[in-house]
């Protein structure tokens, strides 16, 4: 019990892992710790771009996100295959699906339809309908049946269609699937992914638009991830499908078009563990999701304006990688938290107050967080903008934090 | 009444029961080990929706009515017990006992394999009991104790076995209808020939999820079957004042359905071995015993408030599902009332054995806090930045503040 274990995530063997390297405590070495999960040297070297969408958003005309980061492709990587972030999500599906038969899908949709956001093509005719189920519309029933065949030795995926049809299964996420392995003295485990697509930004309205984790992170014996990259979105699904803990892996709806050249081999990026986007010495960024997109426009500016941010793409949403995060916060002493979350509540809430409890004496400002506004997400375009935190006030934040 | 057949072996059985020379224990062996087939028949037909019933006549034997009635006689001493000890403030929380429904429990044991499926709701202890739990777990579980089936951490409504595949124990109403879903999927998937019994209420019939789970099960053909223990009571709202239509065996529309008297084991286990017959060829159906709790909802509910006692005597004296074996065991000559009144007496010695063993049974440690809420454990914390010291320290605070509230307690 009193045995650390940092980053060496669950049960699971990581073959691709060396989980001792990680205790390291030197920050420098982090580079170095593990070839395959980092993103090395901020995110300028990967290649994103914004592909046309072809998402299927079936309900409305698509729109290019303008206000995202674009960067220039990087032709140096080495070999690797480029991918959009929901076929990366397909992929890491398929190979677990390939190596292990106990792993199922099951969701609306999935099969047949494709999923949608097409994150699930082609599995059902190479899996069959069984492994691949297509769910009537009962989230409640589906994530029980999920639970209750994940007690059996089965890994069930199961995909909420957007997160927030999954408040309708919040009593058996919250008492079956993070409870069962407590209360029955660790007879059962509950080895399920439980995914969907959440956020703000395509003007789905409120309903359509929620941010579920904050809801969520509170329900002990589940461990939270969100993805922002190719990279990590397989990486983060194939962990959390091969970890004996119950994972809630969040996507976002606006980052399924996202272009990056990502390694042929197989390799899984550790549930517990931040990333570092990009290292800087004056200022903590934390962040996650969409937000990672947003930071990093503002750290252009930023740059050009002579300050040095340190990005941490935070990754892990519970348990925090306090490690990692708390090396950054010795090095800069200031801490600015950008998320989509709501203010009340939400994650930034509580890294704040982690932050403060653990790193008190090393800052040497209040720790500043900037999340969404505490309002349903309006349909109007400006309005549902100005829900979401903006470059330019990132910018203005760390200004004001820098002085 | 049931229709006994005196077989030539039970004259011959009349002689040796008659002296008493013959010491007990040899006698019990010779009857206990008689595997010779009796037919009885049901108290009553079984009533259905969409699907012919089973035969009236069950097969049984003497070494069966005898494991009825004792394993019937240990549970209903069991949930005694328990109330006791609840009311002692031994056991704390919510205790929902289950004497009076004890023959849903024996009669599905008797028709199943431990490689069928059973998950239930929090009215628990003699479902656990019948898959093979021991009492010391339980009474162990139900005190708070490290020796428990659930080391202590789950308590009177968590109580698993998951080598028996008893998969519980659930809290909340209604729940464990999609959880009985996804095992029976998992039987399906992995082609086990085995089938889940989900039970539930009669308050949980009205919850949304069962129907859902009821669509799914029958979608797919499922091996479910769904098992709702009727017992007229959802706490305190008697069954015709929650539910529009209580025929609860007819609520599946699609799925067929059986209504069983569930104070009869016999009738009980002819339904199961029928149920788990039908599941695993056609998919779900549902079985509706007609049960009765003589206890209130749970201990903090005298049940009287919204029932007579008339009513409830009137139906221990009527329909008991311990008396009803015991007379069937009496009427085959399968033994005296005396036996019978000494086996009950052996119960009640290892069920009283077994509370005092489990009173002397440790507290979980504080430590105990923190484990199994992952599998790996990395605690319920997160990382402290300086994980060597910070951790230290917090960790021995939590720990020492907890030991200096258990001797204060």
């Amino acid at each position: 019990m009193s045995a650390i274990i940092h980053g060496a995530g669950a049960a699971t063997a990581l073959t691709t892992f060396n989980s001792k390297k990680l205790v390291a405590p030197c920050r420098t070495n982090l580079p170095a710790r593990s070839k395959r999960c980092i993103v090395v040297a901020g995110s300028d070297d990967a290649s994103k771009s914004f592909g046309s969408s072809s998402v299927l958003s079936v309900r409305r005309p698509q729109k290019l996100i303008a206000n995202a980061v674009a960067t220039k492709t990087d032709t140096s990587a080495t070999t690797g295959h480029e991918l959009l972030l929901f076929e990366a999500l397909q992929e890491g599906l398929e190979e677990e699906m390939d190596r292990d038969p106990h792993v199922c899908v099951m969701g609306e949709d999935v099969g047949h339809y494709g999923g949608s956001y097409k994150v699930t093509k082609g599995l059902a005719d190479k899996f069959g309908d069984l492994r691949v189920l297509d769910t009537p519309i009962c989230e409640n029933a589906f994530t029980g049946m999920g639970i209750g065949a994940a007690m059996t030795g089965l890994r069930p995926v199961i995909e909420g269609m957007n997160m927030g049809f999954l408040l309708l299964a919040f009593n058996q996420i919250s008492n079956n699937c993070g409870m069962l392995h407590y209360t029955s003295g660790g007879q059962f485990t509950i080895p399920v992914v439980i995914r969907g697509p959440g956020g703000v930004g395509r003007q789905l309205g409120a309903e359509h638009s929620q941010r579920l984790e904050s809801y969520f992170q509170s329900i002990p014996g589940i461990q939270m991830v969100a993805c922002s990259t190719p990279y990590n979105a397989k990486g983060l699904m194939k962990a959390a499908i091969r970890s004996e803990n119950p994972v809630i892996l969040f996507e976002h709806v606006l980052l399924y078009n996202l272009k990056e050249k990502i390694p042929d081999d197989d390799y899984i990026c550790n549930l517990e563990e931040a990333e570092m986007v990009r290292p800087g010495e004056h200022i903590t960024i934390l962040t996650y999701s969409r937000m990672r997109y947003h930071v990093m426009q503002a750290a252009k500016t930023l740059v050009n304006k002579g300050y040095d941010p340190e990005v941490i793409d935070i990754r892990s949403l519970k348990p925090f990688d306090l490690y990692t995060i708390g090396n950054s916060v010795k090095k800069t002493h200031r801490v600015l938290i950008v998320e989509e979350c709501m203010r009340t509540g939400g994650i930034g809430a509580s890294l704040t107050a982690a932050i403060n409890e653990n790193f008190h004496d090393y800052l040497d400002a209040p720790v500043m967080c900037l999340s969404s506004q505490d309002v349903p997400t309006p349909y109007a375009g400006t309005l549902e903008e100005w829900t979401v935190v903006q470059p330019a006030q990132i910018v203005t934040a760390v200004e004001q934090l820098c002085q | 009444m049931a229709l006994s057949r005196l077989s030539s072996r039970s004259t011959t059985l009349l002689q040796p029961l008659a002296t008493a020379a013959f010491p007990t224990s040899l006698r019990r062996r010779h009857i206990s080990t008689d595997t010779t087939p009796i037919t009885v028949e049901t108290s009553l037909p079984f009533t259905t929706h969409l699907v012919e019933p089973p035969s009236r006549a069950v097969e049984t034997s003497s070494e069966e009515l005898l494991s009825f009635f004792r394993d019937m006689a240990l549970m209903r001493r069991m949930e005694i017990a328990a109330d006791s000890l609840y009311k002692a403030k031994l056991i704390r929380g919510f205790c929902h006992l289950y004497d009076g429904q004890e023959a849903v429990a024996i009669g599905m044991e008797a028709a199943i394999t431990r490689r069928d499926a059973i998950i239930t709701s929090y009215r628990d202890h003699c479902t656990f009991l019948g898959r093979g739990g021991g009492l010391f777990e339980a009474f162990s579980e139900l005190m708070g104790r490290t020796t428990g089936c659930s080391k202590g951490k789950g308590g009177s409504m968590h109580f698993y076995k998951k080598d028996a595949s008893f998969y519980g124990g659930h809290g909340i109403v209604g729940a464990q209808a999609p959880l009985g879903c996804g095992l029976a999927f998992a039987q399906k998937y992995s082609k086990e020939e085995a089938v889940t019994f989900t039970l539930y209420g009669d308050g949980a019939a009205n919850q949304g999820q069962l129907f859902e789970a009821l669509n799914i099960a029958a979608l797919w053909d499922l091996p479910a079957v769904l098992v709702c223990e009727n017992n007229h009571y959802g706490m305190g709202t008697a069954e015709w004042r929650s539910a529009k239509s209580p025929a609860y065996f007819k609520r599946g529309d699609y799925v067929p359905g059986l209504k069983v008297d569930g104070m009869d084991a016999l009738a009980v286990k002819q339904a199961c071995k029928f149920a788990k017959e039908y599941a695993l060829k056609n998919g779900p159906i549902i079985l509706e015993m007609d049960t009765y709790r003589y206890h209130g909802h749970s201990m903090s509910d005298p049940g009287s408030t919204y029932r007579t006692r008339d009513e409830i005597s009137g139906v221990r004296q009527v329909r008991d599902p311990i008396d009803r074996v015991r007379k069937l065991i009496i009427s085959h000559d399968i033994a005296t009332e005396k036996e019978l009144k000494d086996m009950e007496k052996e119960v009640r010695k290892d069920v009283d054995a077994a509370v005092a063993q489990a009173k002397e049974s440790p507290i979980p440690k504080p430590s105990e806090l923190f484990t199994n809420i992952y599998v790996k454990g990395f605690g319920s914390e997160s990382f402290g930045a300086d994980r060597k010291e910070l951790r230290k320290c917090r960790h021995t605070k939590i720990i020492s503040s907890l030991s200096t509230e258990q001797t204060q307690a």
